[in-house]
């Protein structure tokens, strides 16, 4: 039995339309006229214990109306919903008692008090044993090096410090499985790789089951062996990064820098995309051209500076992705 | 943990965290109690000019003044979270963080925050009643306290219901809803004198409307022992607060159908 | 209109625009003010019933005296402009010294056209329900009557021009201590009680007790709803109207000395600290 299983999901709100104008609003008070929105249209997934699956797809895809349904807020047209056995919106408080959410942009702190006192009241709201809450508590201030923070109000964190704060407040409960919502937007870089360490730490070491939606590809490379890509409420893609960008582009990149000027370079099967003085990005197909090949073919013409290969960056891949689902759609 | 023990965990949180701002606290308590007592100040005035109103004295209209400052203060420091609803928790979308949570949004709600600066009403409204207590004939035997403390009881759950009401409101729109405020601080306003100096239009809707003179009026003249001029019968009096608790009761209806609409829109 | 003022009208006109956007709160706001006028007229009413002898001012009168006050309530100088809390927490502040022209006069301009709109939809909105529907619907005794006369009309026009410019100079000042000390709900919680007494809105000022009233009808904030209101039912005319005006017309120099003071001094402060 999977941890979480999502059958035909599909949620749609009727939204208002209203005339503009002070006219608008007095004859909207008789007689509305509504529009439908399909947030999501049918949408199937299931996720066993200890996964780590980051879904992903472009601001209004359905990603967050998701995350509301399965954590319980949101209660959906039609479909099944079921996570570790209970429907979310049927049993909210059971549901919610053992699940972890972190927003990256909304705090579950209390703004006002040190970190620590959030804590206790976070385990009497959860209602955690005090020996169990004790002990708990500790370790996660030692695997997110809060111990200097847990004096401080919250209003005085920086961001890096807060997210760090919510994440152990997150998980004061033990939850069996964790979601996260754009967990590292707004972070700097040191801050990203200590969310993305902790969250793999806390997959791998302890099987929690994972749940991530993010903007940031390198949070998904960083992170997850599986991705699930929506779009206008449809499930697209459910695999691996890997087999997902093999899908995508065949494609393979090469970066040469020349000691002079770059040369017009004319090999069949490849192309290039890009020249900035000299510098030359080349695109090329491994299956008609090897890269050691093409290498040894440059270098040889011509005089070499450096040189390396590499896969067309991610953000790249999912833009690529969405170019070719709605040319096939149209 | 059960939810009365969380619930003073939450009034202990919110205690500290307002004693991070010590000196803003008291001004706003400062401030409130001037809010108020302003309110005292042109009763008496009026009282000084005219001596009475109705065959009323300064008194016995202190008497109602101070109970229903007393009940809508207690009422204001209870339900400070379903007043900023709309505001603080739907706009915001912090509402969702209270379901994410495996407690009643309820009792999260009347946790919110718990503002020391209201007890300037209460104060105030507990001063006034000294006052009363000195001019008018009041007994306080074993049944007027009785009274006093139910009627209080259950204009705090009318006043309650009320903010219920609005909070209510919220899930369908966050524009104004301060109109409420005609029914709560209006409400204050319109309990602080006797029912029988206002118009009969008005005497209806503080009857059967909301019925602030089940909380106000009424036990206040078993307190002083005065027949009705209106002609309630002198039983009915003391069991007037209940309609206090039949409005909370009708709120939480309401509330409920919200919830249900929260969770199938969202918004 | 003179090139010299118009980055002051300019202010005024946007705020002024901006504000009138929110019908609703206005709506609101009304329904409020409706609420209160009847609570606040039946109370009077049970006691001119039970002593009206008593009384400075007759029922029709007070009746109107209540009405004004609600339909411009919102012209009380009770609230620090809230954009002027906002502009010093978000910075604002210092592009406000950039521009080439005198900063009391530019917020005096922006206030003005704040308070302006809040204020007149709700006073249409109450002239209409308590000056033309209470009497055909009968009410006439409840009423907001016309004023007393032509004199009265002659004398009120300039005396509600002066109250609006008082109750900005008032909010200037409260502005500048809201700027200097950045706490803009401590100001508040003193302003809203001051104002509210001493200007007459609570009850009128002549209901206070009789060894009061030489003060009472000399600090300012007697202009901002007494003396106006007073002139308007000609309960003050002739002589005692015109000194009414010129008390007014006085504090308002008084207040806008003031506050330039304090502003330039504060103003000097922040660029002390670098703003």
């Amino acid at each position: 039995m999977p941890q979480i299983l999502v059958e035909g999901l599909a949620k749609s709100y009727r939204v208002a339309e209203r005339a503009p104008g002070l006219g608008g609003a007095v004859r909207g008070l008789f007689r509305r006229r509504w529009r439908e929105v399909k947030a999501l249209v049918d949408l199937s997934f299931s996720l066993e214990a200890g996964e780590l699956l980051a879904f992903i797809g472009p601001n209004g895809a359905g990603k967050s109306t998701t995350v509301k349904i399965l954590s319980g807020i949101l209660r959906p047209t039609s479909g099944r919903v079921e996570v570790g056995g209970l429907v979310p919106y049927e049993d909210r408080l059971r549901h919610v008692a053992r699940i972890g959410v972190v927003f990256g942009q909304r705090s579950q702190l209390w703004w006002d008090l040190p970190v620590l006192d959030g804590f206790d009241l976070l385990a009497d709201i959860y209602r955690v044993p005090p020996d169990r809450y004790r002990a708990r508590r500790d370790e996660l201030v030692a695997m997110l090096r809060l111990e200097p923070l847990l004096a401080q109000p919250v209003r005085q964190l920086s961001l890096g410090q807060r997210m760090r704060a919510e994440f152990a407040a997150a998980l004061l409960h033990d939850p069996e499985v964790l979601f996260l919502d754009e967990p590292t937007i707004g972070l700097d870089a040191p801050a990203k790789l200590a969310v993305r360490e902790f969250v793999k730490r806390l997959n791998r070491e302890r099987g929690v089951t994972v749940l991530l939606t993010t903007h940031d590809m390198h949070d998904v490379e960083a992170l997850a062996e599986r991705v699930i890509v929506i779009g206008q409420g449809r499930l697209l893609a459910d695999s691996s990064l890997d087999a997902l960008r093999a899908g995508v582009f065949a494609e393979r990149r090469l970066w040469v820098d020349f000691t002079e000027e770059a040369p017009a370079l004319d090999i069949p099967g490849v192309q290039v995309r890009a020249r900035t003085g000299r510098s030359l990005e080349l695109a090329f197909d491994p299956a008609k051209i090897p890269a050691a090949q093409l290498i040894a073919s440059i270098a040889a013409a011509h005089a070499v500076e450096d040189i390396h290969v590499d896969e067309p960056a991610i953000e790249e891949v999912i833009a690529r992705f969405y170019d070719l689902h709605d040319s096939s759609e149209a | 943990m059960n939810a009365l023990r969380l619930y003073f965990r939450y009034v202990g949180a919110s205690i500290r965290a307002q004693a991070q701002y010590p000196a803003a606290t008291l001004l706003l308590t400062m401030g409130h109690i001037g809010a108020t007592a302003i309110e005292i100040l042109g009763v008496f005035a009026l009282f000084h000019r005219f001596g009475e109103i109705k065959g009323w004295t300064f008194g016995e209209v202190a008497l109602f003044y101070a109970l229903i400052n007393i009940t809508f203060s207690l009422a204001d420091l209870l339900t400070r979270g379903f007043d900023v609803f709309g505001t603080d928790f739907v706009r915001t979308g912090a509402f969702d963080r209270v379901l994410l949570r495996p407690r009643s949004a309820t009792l999260q709600l009347i946790g919110h925050e718990i503002r020391l600066s209201r007890l300037g009403r209460l104060l105030q409204g507990l001063a006034v009643l000294a006052v009363a207590t000195r001019l008018a004939p009041i007994e306080w035997d074993a049944a007027a306290v009785a009274i006093a403390v139910w009627a209080v009881t259950g204009g705090v759950a009318l006043f309650a219901g009320i903010l219920v009401l609005q909070a209510t409101l919220a899930f369908w729109t966050v524009e104004s809803l301060e109109v409420v405020n005609v029914l709560t601080y209006g409400g204050v306003q319109a309990a602080q004198y006797p029912l029988d100096i206002y118009a009969g239009w008005f005497r209806r809707v503080l009857t059967f409307g909301i019925p602030l003179a089940c909380v106000a009026y009424y036990p206040v003249l078993a307190i002083l022992k005065r027949p009705d001029p209106l002609g309630a019968p002198d039983w009915l009096l003391p069991l007037t607060p209940l309609a206090g608790f039949a409005f909370l009761a009708l709120s939480f209806v309401a509330w409920r159908a919200g919830m249900a609409r929260y969770a199938s829109t969202g918004s | 209109m003179s090139a010299a003022l118009r980055p002051y009208a300019a202010a005024f006109r946007a705020r002024f625009l901006l504000m009138l956007q929110y019908r609703v709160a206005a709506l609101a706001g009304f329904a409020t003010q409706c609420w209160w006028g009847a609570i606040k007229i039946m109370v009077y009413a049970a006691f001119y019933e039970s002593a009206g002898a008593a009384a400075p001012i007759s029922l029709p009168n007070i009746v109107t005296y209540t009405w004004l006050g609600q339909a411009f309530l919102a012209l009380l100088p009770w609230l620090a402009d809230p954009e002027v809390g906002a502009s010093i927490r978000t910075g604002g502040v210092g592009y406000d010294r950039l521009r080439p022209i005198d900063a009391y006069g530019y917020w005096y301009a922006r206030t003005l056209g704040w308070i302006a709109a809040r204020a007149l939809p709700r006073a249409v909105l109450m002239l209409l329900a308590a000056g033309v529907v209470l009497p055909l619907v009968g009410l006439e005794a409840w009423a907001w009557q016309p004023p007393a006369g032509p004199e009265a009309v002659a004398l009120f026009v300039p005396a509600f021009v002066l109250m609006i410019l008082l109750a900005v100079a008032v909010l200037m000042l409260a502005n500048v201590v809201v700027a200097a000390s950045l706490n803009e709900r401590g100001v508040n919680a003193i302003l809203m009680p001051t104002v509210v007494v001493f200007s007459g809105s609570l009850v009128p000022l002549d209901f206070f007790p009789d060894a009061m009233r030489p003060f009472l009808h000399l600090q300012p904030l007697a202009g901002l709803v007494d003396i106006p209101f007073r002139i308007y039912f000609a309960d003050l005319r002739g002589a005692a109207a015109l000194q009414g005006l010129a008390l007014q017309a006085g504090w308002i120099v008084v207040l806008v000395a003031l506050g330039r003071v304090a502003m330039a001094r504060m103003m000097r402060h922040l660029e002390m600290q670098g703003g």
